[in-house]
């Protein structure tokens, strides 16, 4: 009863906290933020006091133990349903982006204009669905392999549920223009120090889960978590130093200026994309591609190289970002050398994963999932040699500030992260539900085409269109002056632009698909459907020939 | 100590000893797992996620 008198008593303190803040606050959006603050407070409370788990409670006054003999998996399911959701909304905002530059019609001013939609859809997509994603399984893959029950299950829950705010502080704030005007770190001073919270809770849970571990050798998807948790926590606290203008704003002013200002933020910005997208799905990768394929991975030694070559590697990459800049250019050359020597230990990790099958290739036929789980590995391999020809500088002086860029961001993204992710979440979610499949199996194969040939699309028309921006900015007539003016360009990439907006249609077309076969399997149905392939057997023919002697 | 000299002392601490720091932590922190008698454990690591296939449901 203390507990839940105390808690209540915290969420007053934070509400009355919140509501000053909107009395005193120095701008519009700050107000409005605190409100948001104040009304997720009202939702706890109200969740503690009329939810209360009295039987939780007893426990605790009885100082019985939680029953360590099951894992904790209230988070994981939570999670799963919060990657699916984001997913589908990031997805959505990523589609109407793409429509916006097809259609400039489609600019709805001032709140839904491109420029705020756009860091929506990428923080709805890396943050929201791809960190639900993590959590989520990291959260049921540290369980599974430490062979013990998650650690401080309270705190694993404000881990869910404090990201959860993050996220919504993040994308209302970039609707309403607080924004800090950097690529992939968008949210404001405040909205930082909340996941800086978030995230030291979330590292104490996994970390504390991984030493009261029953297994001695920690599995090597847990060492790719770890990085991924304990690089994430030092680039955004690094890149997130900041000076608010008042304690009650919403504008902050960076720390660094100029030129160090820019590498940091590509800093971050590289290893965001190293250690969030890459590092942590490629735990995922770790875990569930054996799994899904039920033998262990192709060579454990070549997972080591893999880990320790990236993480000495990728951390030096981010220069790249800034060919042909006020950088040095030493610092310039070095991002590029060692994006180039990346290379080599991502089609380690890829090659490692898709050799797992070596012996089971049949499985890509007749497993939908492993499917999914082989074209996730193939475009890793696709974007991580393609990320690292285009920052050859030569190659980057055509490449940079086109469309090339966000073709090869989303073959990785699209491919790699998302392909991944569905295949997990279609891995957890009959095991999460205790069911004995999922509806349908051939939804799973629908949504593996939609999403295969969306991709297609997506990539296909942004490196026409790259290319052609690239050689029509730099093309020089005659007389010394550049031939095509920059609206030029952008009718003659017109067609691309409707074309990848129909490539991301299909994308988000297959996530429905997936969104109703998960909710369907979660809600107990079973689809009556003839199964993905069948023996080929004719019992009239199975018999041994006659010899023509014997009649 | 001046702003200039600071730069200079950390950047040739940074391509003389501690590079050469990092590439040696590199090498063992690779190689460890290629050591003799590591094969046993490797192939127990990597089949130890199979033990349990219940998974505690």
């Amino acid at each position: 009863m203390d507990n839940v008198l105390s808690r209540a008593g915290m969420y007053y303190v934070l509400l009355i906290l919140s509501v000053l803040a909107i009395a005193v606050a120095a701008d519009q959006v700050f107000a409005i933020q605190m409100t948001i603050v104040a009304i997720a407070i009202c939702i706890a409370l109200w969740f503690n006091l009329r939810g209360a788990d009295y039987s939780a409670i007893a426990h605790g006054i009885l100082k019985m133990p939680a029953d360590e003999t099951v894992y904790d998996d209230d988070p994981i399911r939570w999670g799963v349903i919060a990657t699916m959701f984001w997913g589908l909304a990031g997805l959505l905002a990523g589609l109407f982006i793409a429509l916006q530059l097809a259609y400039p019609v489609l600019n709805i001013e001032p709140y839904l204009n491109f420029g705020r939609v756009r860091p929506l859809h990428t923080s709805a997509v890396i943050f929201a669905f791809g960190g639900n994603a993590l959590i989520a399984t990291s959260f049921y893959v540290v369980q599974r392999t430490c062979r013990a029950r998650l650690a401080f299950p309270g705190l694993a829950r404000f881990v869910f549920w404090g990201y959860q705010l993050f996220i919504v502080l993040a994308a209302s704030g970039y609707l309403l223009g607080a924004t800090q005007g950097k690529e992939y770190a968008e949210p404001e001073w405040y909205t930082d120090w909340w996941l800086t919270v978030v995230w030291v809770s979330y590292l104490l849970v996994f970390v504390a889960t991984i030493v009261k571990r029953k297994e001695p050798h920690i599995y090597v998807a847990n060492w790719f978590y770890l990085a991924f948790i304990l690089t994430v926590a030092m680039l955004h606290v690094v890149n997130n130093l900041d000076m608010p203008y008042s304690i009650v704003g919403s504008t902050s002013y960076p720390l660094f200026a100029g030129v160090q200002g820019a590498l940091v933020q590509w800093w971050y910005g590289h290893n965001a994309v190293g250690f969030f997208l890459t590092a942590g799905f490629l735990a995922m990768m770790y875990y569930f591609v054996p799994k899904q394929a039920e033998r262990p991975v192709y060579s454990y030694r070549l997972s080591i190289i893999h880990f320790w070559s990236l993480i000495f590697l990728y951390i030096w990459a981010g220069p790249h970002h800034l060919h042909y800049t006020a950088l040095p250019d030493w610092a310039q050359t070095l991002g590029m050398v060692f994006s180039i020597i990346l290379w080599m230990p991502s089609w380690g990790g890829m090659i490692n994963g898709l050799m797992t099958l070596n012996g089971a290739w049949d499985k890509v036929r007749t497993d939908p999932i492993i499917r999914m789980m082989v074209m996730a590995l193939a475009f890793y391999g696709m974007s991580t040699f393609e990320g690292p020809m285009l920052s050859i500088k030569a190659v980057n002086s055509l490449s940079h500030y086109t469309d090339w860029t966000i073709g090869h961001v989303h073959s990785g993204a699209l491919g790699w992260n998302g392909m991944i992710t569905f295949a997990c979440v279609y891995f957890l979610v009959p095991r999460l539900w205790g069911k004995d499949r999922l509806f349908s199996l051939r939804m799973v194969n629908w949504h593996f085409w939609l999403a295969t040939i969306g991709i297609v699309f997506y990539a296909a028309s942004m490196w026409v269109a790259g290319v052609t921006q690239g050689l029509m900015w730099r093309e020089y007539g005659l007389d010394g002056y550049l031939v095509n003016s920059f609206v030029d360009t952008v009718s003659a990439i017109h067609p691309m632009y409707v074309m990848r907006a129909f490539g991301g249609g299909l994308y988000l077309a297959g996530a429905v698909i997936m969104a109703y076969n998960i909710w369907a399997t979660i809600a107990g149905k079973v689809r009556e459907e003839a199964p993905m392939s069948q023996p080929d057997f004719n019992p009239a023919a199975d018999r041994p020939a006659i010899p023509a002697a014997a009649n | 100590m001046n702003d200039h000299s600071i730069y200079e002392t950390l950047r040739q601490l940074a391509d003389s000893w501690g590079l050469l720091a990092m590439l040696i932590m590199f090498l063992v922190l690779t190689f460890w797992p290629f050591r003799p008698g590591a094969k046993e454990r490797n192939h127990r690591a990597a089949t130890a996620i199979f033990e349990d296939q219940s998974d505690g449901e």
